[in-house]
């Protein structure tokens, strides 16, 4: 009687600790997965920028051919970007990028012929259009790796996370004042 | 979890409402074939209509609904800005991007439908898109954008398609009364008719303004906070808020039906506040200046 008692009993825990194990261990892999999907849609963002820079450039040198130092900039950031590898990098050569063609942006303000020219117009607003979909796609990207090293920090699917190799993942930084979250009580 | 509980509810009660639509109609269609005795063919009939209605509803109530509010597809020339802005809070909500709609219509709305985030469309009046700024647009899409991330939208759209169906069966029982009624030869008939015709007619808005009722009020406080969390800037939203708030302006190709889909109630406001499906849009804007 007692013993089998004790044998029910251990299997029913042992039932629940397994099937406790497999919601954490899926719920790490859902979480791992959420961040590549966030890090390819930054990565589509950025090679769509970067697509468009040389059109952008030959648009600006046909009026104001001797902004050579703009140019060169420009040309070095996006050199920059095709070699970033890790997160770290590109996000270094994201801000790189963005900073030297918002002063490409600044030059064309002084040629008014430029401004009016509806080719410009256009890669001007895909531009911005694409930074506030990678401002966005970093805004979700970074969410997700906060959600996703909390739990590998935390009791208990830390223990999980330590057995099967699941490691903290890197922030998507930004020199920009970064839109900071915010509190939503209910 | 917030999310995630919301998310089980809505798909929970759009069940519940598919039952409630397949009885509905079928208790309609098997009472019209009755009175018309049609006997077991009337009821394989009747099986068949609401078998038929139940799925339409739940298939095509959103094709349904943009065409009701006579949306059109927006082209990313003519609206950049609108096109751009739902891409990139979609990216942001982690949501493959929803079709994007455009109503000509000078009062500023918006609403999202559809029966999941992979299944989904957003629609703005031109009205809207005249006079908000980037963020007031992003607040407001960023706030459809949580409508269908929460599955409100599957929930709200067949509400629409329910409704729409009681005030279409209440209408043919009245026509089938006064025209086809005429065959004195079907005793009692008549008189079937007419309750079920008149119970339909009086239960139509009842029902509407019930179901209204259900789309709890919370829902779109909800979809205001998560709005922000997208957005990460309660003003763009609150001012939105405002200016449609300011508007005296109706939507003219909103119905009952439809009026709950929208952002802020597109209709008259009538004088029963405590129906009204939308919670006051200064309570909205007040919510919002607490979370910034």
């Amino acid at each position: 009687m007692a013993l089998e008692t004790i044998v029910l009993a251990g299997g029913a825990v042992l039932i629940l600790v397994l099937g406790g194990v497999v919601l954490i261990y899926n719920g790490l892999v859902t979480a791992r997965n959420r961040i590549d999907n966030a890090w390819s849609q930054i990565d589509v963002q950025l090679k769509r920028r970067y697509d468009m820079i040389p059109n952008l450039v030959e648009t600006v040198k046909g009026y104001a051919k001797h902004e050579k130092t703009v140019f060169e900039n420009v040309t070095k950031a996006r050199a920059a970007m095709m070699g970033a590898q890790t997160v770290g990098e590109k996000a270094k050569a994201d801000n790189m990028l963005t900073s030297t063609l918002k002063s490409l942006f600044a030059v064309a303000e002084n040629y008014p012929q430029l401004r009016a020219n509806e080719n410009f117009k256009l890669l001007q607003e895909e531009i911005a259009g694409t930074e506030s979909k990678i401002a966005y796609a970093r805004q979700f990207y970074n969410d997700s790796v906060l959600s996703y090293n909390t739990s590998i920090q935390t009791v208990p699917s830390n223990i999980l996370a330590g057995m099967f190799g699941f490691t903290a993942k890197e922030y998507f930084k930004t020199e920009g004042a970064e839109k900071e979250n915010v509190k939503v009580s209910f | 979890m917030e999310l995630y509980e919301s998310v089980n509810r809505n798909k929970r009660n759009s069940i519940l409402l598919i039952f409630v639509m397949l009885a509905l109609v079928f208790a309609v269609a098997w009472a019209l074939t009755y009175v018309t005795r049609l006997g077991t063919f009337g009821l394989i009939l009747a099986l068949l209509l609401s078998g038929a209605y139940a799925w339409g509803g739940y298939f095509y109530s959103d094709k349904i609904v943009l065409k009701m509010s006579n949306a059109k597809p927006a082209d990313k020339k003519q609206y950049p800005h609108y096109v751009n802005a739902i891409e990139g809070l979609a990216i942001a909500a982690g949501i493959p991007m929803p079709a994007a709609y455009v109503i000509e219509d000078d009062a500023p709305n918006a609403f999202a439908t559809g029966r999941d985030p992979l299944h989904a469309s957003v629609a703005v009046t031109t009205g809207l898109l005249k006079i908000m700024d980037r963020y007031e647009l992003e607040g407001v899409l960023a706030h459809e954008l949580s409508h269908i991330k929460n599955y409100d939208i599957r929930f709200a759209t067949l509400v629409v398609v329910l409704v729409g169906a009681i005030a279409i069966m209440g209408d043919f029982a009245m026509r089938m009364l006064f025209y086809g009624g005429g065959r004195r030869d079907s005793k009692g008939g008549g008189g079937l008719l007419l309750i079920l015709g008149l119970a339909l007619i009086i239960l139509a808005p009842i029902f509407a303004q019930l179901v209204h009722l259900a789309i709890s009020r919370k829902r779109e406080f909800l979809a205001d906070a998560s709005s922000v969390q997208l957005t990460r800037d309660p003003s763009g939203l609150s001012s939105a808020l405002a200016k449609i708030g300011k508007s005296t302006l109706r939507v003219k190709n909103a119905t009952d039906a439809t009026a709950s889909l929208y952002i802020s109630n597109p209709l008259p406001n009538k004088f029963l506040s405590l129906f009204s499906t939308h919670p006051k849009i200064e309570e909205r804007i007040a919510a919002l200046k607490k979370i910034g």
